[in-house]
């Protein structure tokens, strides 16, 4: 129960960082998006977004500062596994869900619904 | 906008921005935080709801269960996006509805759908990324520098 009331605190606390980014720095959503990806990714790289995750759950992982962080575990793991050349295969190892799932349902939705307003 | 665009500004051009931004409107900032704070806290807690049923029913573990709750989200947020209910609650939430991996599946989504009357191939295809796309070249460079690093760090 305890995990629920962390998720609710630590996601809303990134969300209140990408408004700041939007309202305070008047960056664009991209720009607030690529921001918290490459935050996520250097976090991630420091070994201080895995804590992060044990201690906030899904409130680490749904915002996209995790995508920076899985692309970096991703990497790290099979680099670790078959050498340098890891990096290069395994970025998209963990994040092959994500992305795959976005792509497909994207394109369904394409062909079922039209565009409002 | 910074001092080295200012300088190539006429004195009338000056005097307008100064004009326009005296009278844009103030942000709310305040307000924009509590909405984006709790929409984004609901959308995890919803996450988390999700991955407590997968690991609970479904036999997966910490790690793996990460997987399906992503998947799940984005296939709401893609239906949502296509009702027409996910722009309403982005207007309202800024950031709350954006940051999350729903606001990414969001943004594939309402980009495929939107051009479709362009074609399958060129319009849904190739402007399903329009958005989604500077994330995943952001993050995918900034991974690749940061394991490297870290490659080399440890050596």
């Amino acid at each position: 129960m305890e995990k629920f009331i962390w998720a609710f605190i630590i996601g809303g606390g990134i969300c209140v960082i990408g408004q700041i980014l939007m309202d305070v720095f008047k960056l664009t959503p991209a720009h607030t998006m690529c921001t918290l990806v490459v935050t996520g990714a250097i976090l991630g790289g420091l070994g201080l977004y895995e804590p992060l995750v044990k201690f906030a759950g899904a409130g680490a992982t749904v915002p996209i500062s995790s995508f920076g962080n899985s692309l970096v575990k991703g990497a790290l793991a099979e680099a670790e596994k078959n050498g340098i050349i890891g990096v290069l295969t395994g970025i998209f190892e963990v994040t092959s869900a994500g992305i795959s799932a976005a792509i497909i349902f994207g394109f369904i939705a394409s062909l079922v619904f039209k565009p409002k307003g | 906008m910074s001092s080295q665009k200012k300088k190539n500004l006429t004195a009338t051009q000056q005097k307008y921005q100064a004009f326009a931004k005296a009278r844009e409107p103030q942000r709310p900032v305040f307000l924009n935080s509590i909405r984006a704070f709790f929409v984004g806290g609901t959308i995890c807690v919803f996450g988390q709801g999700l991955q407590w049923m997968y690991m609970t029913y479904f036999n997966f573990d910490e790690v793996t269960a990460g997987n399906p709750t992503v998947a799940t989200l984005i296939i709401i947020s893609v239906l949502l996006t296509g009702f027409g209910m996910y722009d309403h609650l982005a207007q309202w939430a800024g950031a709350g509805s954006a940051v999350p991996v729903t606001g990414f599946a969001n943004s594939v989504a309402s980009a495929a759908i939107e051009h479709r009357s362009e074609g399958y191939v060129l319009g849904v295809g190739g402007n399903m990324f329009k958005l989604a796309g500077s994330v995943i070249a952001y993050g995918v460079f900034s991974a690749f520098v940061v394991a490297l690093i870290k490659i080399i760090v440890k050596g």
